[in-house]
């Protein structure tokens, strides 16, 4: 007859096959930091030496302005640096506990980050297209926290948290547009660096 | 359908059975393969399993095609989900009543 720990072993296995089954678990704490850094770098870069700082929603350009398409570069090179680095990162996790990255858990955790993510994309080109250059960056905190807070049901829960503090951030800084580029600053730089370090430290040691 | 005693269910004796009910139990469906990858089971393992699981009404088969490859999943039957808590509760039952 099997004893009180096999019971108690088998339920525990039970739990974890069930969260391992349905959650994306390889995301890694140091992809958060690293996102973070470069969110900061690129802040910084945007508003110290390209002078990015609108201060008014509605910023109509007199001339095409050659500064402003090199933060949109800027901003594209450091979405594709934090991508490429969460997917080798958390491949590196992966293969650390013998399972392979691309799973039905990351399917569907893409897939529920991608609506709120591309929705949130093509309308922050409509509004660059129509001047609207002071909501950027506080929309683009806003649909980024949806995108977290959906993706929260299929991977580590205090995404979801961070998704909201995200989502307070972007509204506040449609209030006041002035300080859009330093709440876009804390929210993708310093949320993100607290956020992996309390995962690294919760989950990786 | 066996069930001991104690209420559990003889069909979930094995950790790859306990395995597939609770990936089923929490997904909509899985596939057979990200299935063994996920049990970390040979094939014929796997299969064996879930053969016996499917003869007890536990789980069901649906076979469709993507990319002309055939792709077989499985889906958690009503009963198979009655089962399944059953047998936990009757876990949890006896780690109590031991203590």
């Amino acid at each position: 007859m099997k004893k009180e720990q096999d019971y108690i072993r088998d339920i525990a296995e039970i739990r974890t096959m069930m969260e391992r089954s349905s959650k994306f678990l390889s995301l890694a704490g140091w992809a958060g930091i690293m996102a973070g850094i470069y969110a900061l770098v690129g802040a910084f870069v945007a508003y110290s030496i390209f002078g990015f700082n609108p201060q008014e929603i509605y910023n109509p350009s007199e001339e095409p302005g050659a500064e402003f398409s090199k933060v949109i570069f800027l901003a594209l090179a450091i979405l594709l640096l934090a991508i490429g680095t969460a997917i080798l990162l958390s491949f590196r996790k992966a293969a650390k506990k013998g399972e392979k990255l691309w799973n039905p858990t990351a399917k569907r955790l893409l897939i529920n980050m991608s609506v709120p993510l591309s929705a949130g994309g093509i309308l922050l080109l409509i509004f660059i297209w129509h001047d609207l250059i002071g909501l950027i960056a506080p929309l683009s905190l806003i649909f980024y926290g949806l995108a977290l807070f959906s993706a929260g049901r299929y991977t580590f829960k205090e995404i979801k948290t961070l998704g909201l503090i995200q989502v307070g951030l972007g509204l506040i800084a449609s209030c006041f547009v002035e300080y859009g580029v330093l709440l876009w600053a804390v929210g993708f730089g310093v949320f993100h660096i607290v956020y992996g370090i309390s995962m690294h430290f919760n989950y990786e040691k | 359908m066996k069930i001991s005693i104690e209420g559990l269910n003889k069909a979930f004796e094995s950790r790859v059975r306990l395995g597939i009910m609770s990936a089923l139990a929490v997904n909509e469906s899985y596939d057979f393969s990200s299935l063994k990858e996920f049990l970390d089971v040979t094939d014929g393992n796997l299969a064996s399993h879930l053969k016996a699981l499917e003869k007890e009404g536990f789980i069901e088969v649906e076979k469709t095609f993507v990319d002309r490859k055939p792709n077989t999943r499985y889906i958690i039957t009503g009963e198979g989900r009655t089962a399944f808590e059953e047998h936990l509760k009757a876990l949890e039952k006896l780690i109590k009543s031991q203590k």
